[in-house]
């Protein structure tokens, strides 16, 4: 509606009992409007009667002003007279009394024992859901096996390059800066019992052994995890994955797969580039403030690291790989269809993927342990 | 809400000279038409003509590449920041799929709106978004999120949320598409409803046959190739007495065609 030319007016007048109220002016819904109690004034009238001889252009906001009156005058007892208003008014009056009345608000409270039922349940559906997965991905595996021509190399070059040489900036910037850190750490202990050089022996193991895979994993959970499950949950939405089924062809096949062994396959490389930048992070701070020359540096690290540990770190990767793959693909396919629940697949890929990450950490920790590695 | 207006006042809607596209390719060159307060009008024509691009140009959502829209005599196109503001009140649009603010419940779409432009209490506002959703007949679903309804009634409820204000003008943007014949022409009845009662000018991209000759009161038709408008006037007219074979092609395509001869 355009803009009131004149204000909205509520006239009131009372005698013998009778409040009459002459509605006036145009009424705006964005802009001020009488209200009833003003117009009441603290009398109290034994009938209202209403008339609108002085409207002009109106809207919701009458209504609302008549329905304010309306609402008053049954609470009082009062008869409210409207019959002087024109009769497209009284039909959204009555619209409006309607709806008021037979609007019941849908409650969705739960008690303490339906939410912790209805937590269990869906605990259960999602360990279903997980288990169901992860066998599709087996059968996946083996069907890729058999017919290898099958399988979408296509995507899975893509891919390839989207989780991993699309990531390098991002992991060398971390990587290196990891390095930086536990050489500078590492410094201020040494320091003091003067074993500067074993900075390098302390960024070269942790690099290799620990932080090159984990930061790593961290990195690709937050980049690739969340794209991966945005992806797979927007094509959830768009019923795109319901297609791929119709039409009999496994969805893991033809999404799931071709993501995981990219990641697969890209983890354990980033993770190797990852441990060299983080080196060269702790050698650019041996060099410059522990004034220690590279080549002393690089021969104490080999000193301390040989290829086991090497190997431990891609084993590593590898798993984090398959873990941020699978978190991601699952979150996804697994995604309410709305815009929020994309998100929250997102979101809860993410979270999975590093909480998993950390927990197969300290597994491999033990286990690396107890096999001397 | 007044009656349709009087021919005296400027129309609520006017479009000059308006050239869109995107990306620097145009998809529709210099059209201009008049849309008359309290009017029906439908922007038609086949896939790929320009209807929700000159749809998004005429709401603000894409700059057009030359030409003005007014509204309500008032400019649009050339508007600062603050008039633009003021004007976005006057209008609102119904979207293809409902567009629903999914996080929030259907009372809760109608009333951010109200929230957002009127000085109304919170109570008043419930009541308000209450009485629009019972008008577009959703009583009992105030409190349903979008993701529990059907695409009937998702429409229904954008419909009521682009009523939220009382706008002069509403777009609908293909408010049948996808929805069965029965639950369509209820949609149609319903525009009906909201001219009769509050004499909104209505402006309906859309090409359901059905919907344009029951509820169209003027009609413009665009076309890919022409990159404008090659036909304007009432449907049934149209239908009737265009001698161009794109028009009554379009408008007759209810006919059942003649099976060849073996």
């Amino acid at each position: 509606m355009s803009a009131p030319d004149t204000p909205a007016r509520a006239d009131a007048a009372f005698a013998d009992g009778i409040l009459t109220v002459q509605l006036a002016g145009d009424w705006s819904i964005t802009g001020q409007r009488p209200h009833w109690p003003a117009a009441l004034a603290g009398r109290t009238p034994q009938r209202v009667v209403l008339g609108g001889d002085g409207l002009g252009q109106w809207d919701s906001s009458l209504l609302l002003f008549l329905f304010e009156t309306q609402q008053w005058c049954r609470i009082a007892g009062v008869h409210c007279d409207t019959k002087a208003l024109p009769e497209k008014i009284h039909a959204l009056l009555r619209q409006m009394s309607t709806s008021h009345e037979t609007s019941v608000p849908f409650d969705r409270s739960e008690n303490f024992f339906t939410s912790v039922g209805d937590a269990t349940i869906d605990v259960w559906r999602k360990t279903k859901v997980f288990a169901h997965f992860i066998g599709e991905c087996v059968l996946g595996v083996a069907r890729l096996v058999k017919h290898p021509r099958k399988f979408r190399w296509a995507d899975f070059v893509e891919e390839m390059q989207l989780c991993g040489a699309m990531a390098l900036p991002i992991v060398s910037l971390v990587s290196f800066l990891v390095g930086v850190t536990l050489a500078y750490t590492g410094a201020i202990v040494l320091r003091q019992y003067g074993g500067d050089i074993y900075v390098a022996d302390l960024v070269g193991l942790s690099m290799v052994r620990e932080m090159g895979a984990l930061m790593t994993g961290v990195v690709l959970a937050g980049r690739t995890g969340a794209a991966f499950a945005a992806t797979l949950g927007n094509m959830k939405a768009n019923e795109e994955i319901d297609a791929l089924e119709t039409l009999g062809i496994p969805a893991v096949d033809f999404l799931v797969l071709p993501r995981l062994l990219a990641l697969g396959i890209m983890m354990p490389l980033l993770a190797i580039y990852a441990n060299a930048l983080g080196i060269l992070g702790g050698m650019a701070v041996s060099v410059k403030v522990l004034s220690i020359p590279p080549t002393a540096y690089w021969v104490e690290m080999l000193t301390i690291v040989d290829l086991s540990d090497l190997l431990v770190g891609v084993i590593k990767a590898v798993v984090f790989g398959l873990i941020i793959g699978l978190a991601g693909c699952l979150r996804g396919i697994d995604a309410e269809r709305s815009a929020a629940g994309v998100g929250r697949a997102a979101t809860s890929a993410v979270v999975t993927a590093i909480l998993l990450i950390i927990v197969a950490d300290a597994i491999f920790a033990v286990v690396f342990d107890i096999l001397g590695l | 809400m007044p009656a349709p207006a009087l021919t005296t006042e400027s129309p609520a809607i006017e479009v000059a000279g308006l050239t869109c596209g995107y990306d620097g390719q145009t998809v529709l060159k210099d059209i201009s038409f008049t849309v008359k307060r309290g009017e029906i009008f439908f922007v038609i024509g086949g896939s790929g003509c320009g209807k929700s691009t000159l749809l998004r140009n005429l709401i603000g959502l894409n700059a057009p590449l030359a030409g003005a829209v007014k509204f309500l005599g008032r400019s649009f196109t050339h508007a600062d920041l603050a008039g633009r503001r003021a004007m976005l009140k006057t209008f609102g649009v119904l979207y293809q799929g409902g567009a629903l603010w999914s996080s929030l419940t259907l009372r809760e779409n109608v009333a951010l709106p109200l929230e957002e432009y009127t000085p109304l209490s919170p109570r008043e506002v419930g009541e308000l978004a209450t009485l629009k959703l019972a008008q577009v007949g959703l009583t009992g679903f105030e409190d349903y999120y979008p993701a529990e309804i059907s695409g009937g009634m998702k429409k229904r409820a954008g419909l009521a949320r682009a009523l939220a204000l009382d706008p002069s003008i509403v777009f609908l943007d293909e408010p049948s598409a996808g929805l069965d014949p029965v639950t369509s022409r209820k949609l149609d009845e319903l525009v009906l409803q909201v001219r009769e009662t509050f004499g909104t000018t209505l402006v309906v991209v859309s090409h359901e046959l059905a919907s344009i000759f029951g509820i169209a009161d003027r009609v413009i038709m665009l076309d890919r190739g022409e990159q404008g408008i090659i036909a304007e006037g009432a449907p049934r007219e149209l239908a009737e007495r265009s001698r161009d074979p794109r028009v009554s092609d379009f408008l007759h395509r209810g006919d059942r065609p003649v099976p060849a001869a073996r």
